[in-house]
């Protein structure tokens, strides 16, 4: 499942994309982000039937992630982002 | 105004028991409870099927709302004894109030899942305009989620925007549907925003430029059709398309909608309003059956 996570607005699309089929829910995302925007669950809230873990972007934060990654996305030089660096199973995306 | 016209789009509350089944006969009772942020829905299944269900109002109080539904549904069902009920599921806006549940699960789980059991299992784009969110949903031939998105930053494309706008203009929220297709010449361009704000000074201002008020509401909901289908799109669209929730019965959004999808929606004898409240009981009744329901 690809779990869209932020907002569309008159300036852009600002979306972290999950793809929860190679996603393990191993943390490794959580513990990089500066602003904690992962969180991990034992059970997705939008897969009741899955068994395995899953990251998530916790609730109220999806709503500002264009301000959130701020730290992360200078505008010139952008290195590697720490999240999707950290991600072994390449599930992390973002739109912008 | 009477009571009536303030009715917050075209429907009713409404309570029904499925005249085939009796609860005596099941193995599993599921409950399955959609608090939302305008209206509230019970469903009762048997084993997995439609037994009974209440639609409501939501009261400015959750847990009551949640409550209500169920007692409203219990209603229609007559003498169950409320200890029958093996697993309860909330969902929704609302749904951490849902004193009784035993788990919660979000709305796009839900919505996917109920609009696969009300629309048939060819559905695989859901779109969900609720009073206070957007949800665009694929899913898979079980009803299983693929790819989603929910839009809850702003009022704008929401049953809440439509309701701000339609006050401003003194028009009843069941009316705007119609009324917006009233107006004589040509359909007028979109306002440039659906921002409530914006689109607020943007209407006073072709008000005063003499357009009437049908088309400046023409203007808004195709201002609001091409919001939601900006929205639509990024999960992309494929065949077979559906609508859950209120929005669905506004004709003044969704036929503006429509030619942008470029294909007909599914229709469904079912109310659109239970589509999550169905999800979670199905939801339920499949915790059951992997033996999660209590012990009794
Ligand atoms: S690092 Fe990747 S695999 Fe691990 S929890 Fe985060 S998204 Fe999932
Ligand atoms: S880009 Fe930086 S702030 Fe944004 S989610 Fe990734 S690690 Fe966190």
């Amino acid at each position: 499942m690809l779990a869209n996570y932020g907002y569309k607005d008159a300036s852009g699309d600002y979306f972290i994309t999950i793809d929860t089929d190679k996603c393990n829910g191993c943390g490794d995302c959580a513990a990089v982000c500066p602003v904690d925007l992962f969180a991990g669950m034992d059970e997705d809230p939008n897969d009741p039937l899955r068994v395995e873990p899953v990251a998530i972007v916790a609730g109220t934060k999806k709503n500002k992630v264009k301000y959130e990654c701020n730290p992360c996305k200078p505008e010139a030089n952008r290195p590697p982002l720490p999240c999707v660096a950290a991600c072994a199973t390449a599930a992390i995306s973002h739109s912008w | 105004m009477t009571e009536d016209k303030k009715e917050f789009w075209r429907w009713t509350e409404s309570n029904w028991k499925n005249p085939d089944m009796e609860w005596k006969d099941a193995q599993f009772i599921s409950v399955g409870i959609d608090v939302g942020s305008v209206s509230s829905q019970a469903v009762i299944m048997a084993d997995g099927q439609v037994l009974a269900y209440g639609n409501m109002r939501t009261g400015s109080d959750s847990p009551n709302s949640a409550r209500n539904a169920l007692n409203f549904a219990m209603e229609a069902l007559g003498d169950m004894p409320e200890d029958r009920m093996d697993y309860c599921i909330g969902t929704g806006y609302g749904r951490v109030n849902v004193p009784f549940a035993d788990r919660t699960i979000t709305e796009i789980a839900c919505h996917a899942r109920g609009a696969n059991f009300i629309y048939g299992p060819n559905v695989r784009t859901v779109l969900d305009v609720g009073g206070q969110d957007i949800k665009a949903i694929q899913c898979d031939e079980k009803g299983k989620v693929t790819n989603f998105l929910m839009n809850d930053k702003c009022a704008a494309g929401t049953g809440r925007g439509m309701e701000v706008f339609a006050d401003m203009l003194g028009v009843s929220i069941q009316e705007v549907g119609d009324r917006s297709f009233e107006f004589k010449g040509e359909e007028p361009p979109a306002v440039s925003s659906t921002c409530v704000v914006y689109a607020k000074s943007e209407a006073a201002g072709l008000l005063r430029m003499g357009w009437a008020r049908e088309k400046v509401l023409a203007a808004y909901c195709k201002a609001m059709a091409e919001r939601i289908y900006s929205l639509v799109e990024r999960v992309g669209v494929k065949s077979e398309f559906a609508v859950t929730g209120g929005m669905a019965k506004n004709r003044g959004v969704m036929d503006r909608i429509m030619p942008l999808i470029g294909m007909d929606r599914l229709t469904t004898p079912w109310d659109t309003q239970i589509a999550g409240a169905v999800g979670a009981a199905l939801f339920s009744h499949a915790l059951c059956m992997k033996g999660k329901g209590r012990k009794k």
